[in-house]
């Protein structure tokens, strides 16, 4: 087990290449256990390959990346089993129904088939729906799917990439109770939205992504001043 | 989280397998399309190749495992087309699944539905081809062998180009080539279970298993660097 | 400032202007003396063949090629098997670079096979073993290469064409045994007529000095290539360093109007 002081995420200079781009470009975080850290930035500023780097599904090239205790830079997979992801796509079977998709991926990732359920209802997804197959769902609806998947994980770091995109009001009140209610066990989320009243007021805490790196963090924005942007060569630290 | 060890690959296979078979039953695929091309195509080396001259006759047992082949590439290509969709691929990666668990899984819905659709078509080529079906025993042999081989070369490969652009026209041109051997050897084997040749029809079921064998073994290795990689 | 490994490594190379060197010179002109020498003792030295009279000339040629094709594809095996495990670049080019020069010199084989068919036989093909396995393996290691033409990351195109090399070289006995057994049931016989032809003196000669010669050419081939691919790659990612930087400086650009506007658009 990891000692309970180490940051669930800690990243030093970390870089990223998508092919051979640099998606990431030296990014400095540290995300502790029961956080719930907001991304913000602008489209393109790499908050989704943070997300995925994070979860282990992109390689950190250089620097220091350490989740849940375990070295991304040395084997990336070894984490994956204990993150929970909500990417932009939806990791559905079209074919199948929702309950056999949120089952498959329950129980490939160890957890059971009641799990599944218990999350579908948790998320709202209703009954009737269980049986229909998934491409007769709305986006909206196929979202609630998609995160009960992550929700029966019972993941200890939820990385979540605009989880409230394509939900109703009700959708969004779910997902920001899911967030809080994580973070009250103990698990960790770190969450990427462009909804940013909503956002800020589940997140603990904001972080500007920008070009590949960490620009501006929360303790800078209490203040109202953003951090001068020609600074990003020097590591901007995080506060706790 | 999950179990470690053989236990574990098994219980992944079983979990893999029933998705693939699930999916199929639901979407039938299989059913409505790739048996569908593999009857046209039966039809239409008839056409080609004229019922009336005996080529046709002479031709059968080729021509039947041409058409396997064909209809092997549709599958492969249905069995990994899903999963190249909507990330699914991520997702699989994130889960616990071992990745020679997921390989085996998929190879075993493969076989499933190519030994199906195999059954289907000796009946097809029986009734239009006016085949007399005689040893079973060797025919079952040689089937069943060609069948892992291509079961397990197909998987391996459609692992591969899951997230190639291209892949449509690039499964074939890599697949096809490595099943030359299971070709000539499926061929030869099912001349002599017919009495059409005199020779020892279990060397080539030897021969085909080696082939299965050594590719089920290989993909299931190779599984993991594709899925994490390719 | 940001280092990474692969800048390091950009670093400590040295910009060579060319992919030659005193080793590859001394290849080069030794091959080329060899090949002098193949063909006066090939062609004219050495007697014809009791059997297959002037056409054994090409053995000179057609077993030194298929063989070194060989040894390349064995090389493309090793390559690929040490890339996934060490998944260093150094394997994954030696083993495309080996596989580029094992496809040129499996169609030539087929090509003075052909020639010798065609003089022996009166046709360019007949599907005796040896052409037909070479054929078929042919046809498999295009598909290597065709992989290795798709544009993706070094890391992605390097998985997938070490797969196909291990999946290809596990298939090359299996193809042979195959066609060995299939077309020995028609009595098809092997090229020469006999599977070893009986040859002396300096048809030996020229044989071995033959299959010699094609090593030393092999060799020459796969060091330049080699060479070649490693520059690519360095040129490929020399910009880096400059990449991250341009990266990070979006931020600043960005900064700028994120002050100004509300960041709700998508």
């Amino acid at each position: 087990m990891r000692p309970t002081l180490e940051p669930v995420i800690h990243l030093r200079s970390a870089v990223a290449l998508i092919g051979r781009f640099p998606a990431l470009a030296g990014v400095d975080l540290d995300v502790e256990s029961g956080e719930v850290v907001l991304l913000r930035g602008p489209n393109g500023a790499g908050k989704t390959t943070l997300l995925r780097a994070c979860a282990g599904l992109v390689p950190v090239v250089s620097g220091v990346a350490r989740v849940l205790g375990s070295d991304l830079v040395a084997d990336r997979s070894a984490v994956r089993r204990r993150v929970g992801l909500l990417g932009h796509a939806t990791h559905l079977y079209d074919d199948l129904s929702v309950s056999e998709n949120v089952d498959f991926w329950s129980r490939a990732s160890g957890a059971t088939s009641a799990d599944g359920r218990a999350a579908l209802d948790r998320l709202g997804v209703a009954s009737r729906l269980h049986e229909l197959p998934v491409r007769s769902l709305s986006a909206g609806q196929r979202r609630r799917v998609s995160l009960a998947s992550v929700l029966a994980r019972r993941p200890e770091l939820w990385l979540l990439d605009e989880p409230h995109a394509g939900l109703d009001a009700a959708g969004r009140d779910v997902v920001d109770g899911l967030m809080a209610e994580a973070a009250s066990v103990g698990a960790t989320v770190l969450f990427a939205s462009h909804e940013l009243e909503r956002a800020e007021s589940v997140a603990h805490r904001t972080v500007v992504v920008a070009g590949g790196v960490i620009q501006v963090d929360d303790s800078a924005l209490e203040h109202g001043i953003p951090e001068n942007p020609s600074r990003s060569d020097t590591e901007v630290s995080d506060e706790d | 989280m999950r179990t470690e060890g053989v236990r574990g690959v098994v219980a992944d296979a079983a979990l893999v397998a029933g998705k693939d078979l699930r999916l199929e039953r639901r979407s039938k695929v299989g059913l409505s399309q790739v048996l569908p091309f593999a009857l046209l195509v039966i039809l239409l080396f008839a056409f080609a190749l004229d019922p009336d001259r005996r080529v046709l006759g002479a031709a059968t047992p080729g021509l039947y495992w041409m058409v396997v082949l064909f209809s092997a590439v549709l599958a492969v290509q249905r069995s990994f087309g899903v999963e190249g969709e909507d990330d699914v691929l991520d997702a699989l990666r994130l889960s616990g699944l071992s990745a020679p668990g997921i390989f085996l899984g998929k190879v075993a819905a493969l076989m499933v539905q190519l030994l199906a659709l195999e059954f289907v078509l000796a009946i097809a080529v029986a009734v239009f081809y006016g085949t007399e079906i005689s040893g079973i025993l060797l025919l079952a042999g040689v089937t069943t062998t060609a069948t892992v081989g291509i079961a397990a070369a197909g998987g391996t490969y459609g692992g591969l180009v899951a997230r190639i652009r291209g892949r449509d026209t690039l499964l074939p041109l890599l697949l096809l080539p490595l099943l030359a051997p299971v070709l000539i050897s499926a061929t030869r084997g099912t001349e002599v279970a017919l009495g059409r040749d005199a020779g020892p029809g279990w060397p080539w079921v030897g021969l085909l298993g080696i082939f299965g064998a050594v590719y089920l073994t290989l993909g299931a290795l190779l599984f993991r660097p594709l899925l994490e990689d390719a | 400032m940001t280092t990474t490994t692969t800048q390091a490594a950009s670093d400590r190379r040295v910009a060579p202007t060319s992919t030659s060197s005193t080793a590859t010179r001394v290849l080069g002109i030794s091959s080329l003396v060899g090949l002098a020498l193949l063909v006066i003792f090939g062609v004219f030295v050495s007697p014809p063949d009791a059997e297959l009279g002037q056409t054994i000339r090409i053995l000179y040629m057609h077993v030194p090629t298929v063989s070194v094709a060989y040894l390349a594809f064995l090389i493309t095996a090793v390559g690929s098997a040490m890339y996934l495990w060490k998944r260093t670049e150094f394997w994954d080019l030696l083993a495309a670079s080996a596989a580029e020069i094992g496809v040129v010199f499996f169609g030539l084989t087929i090509l003075n096979g052909m020639l010798w068919g065609k003089i022996t036989w009166g046709v360019f093909w007949r599907w005796e073993p040896r052409l037909t396995t070479t054929a078929v393996l042919l046809l498999t290691y295009l598909g290597y290469l065709a992989v290795r033409a798709i544009p993706a990351d070094p890391r992605t195109r390097a998985t997938r064409s070490a797969a196909i090399g291990l999946l290809a070289v596990v298939n090359i006995p299996i193809v042979h045994k195959a066609v060995d057994w299939w077309r020995g049931l028609h009595q098809e016989r092997t090229i020469f007529g006999t599977t070893k032809p009986e040859i002396q003196g300096t048809q030996a000669f020229a044989a071995y000095l033959g299959l010699a010669v094609f090593l030393l050419l092999f060799a020459w081939l796969l060091i330049h290539r080699f060479r070649v691919a490693f520059l690519a790659e360095r040129a490929a990612e020399s910009g880096l360093g400059a990449a991250i930087a341009e990266r990070r400086q979006e931020a600043s650009e960005s900064s700028a109007t994120a002050v100004s506007h509300s960041e709700g658009d998508r």
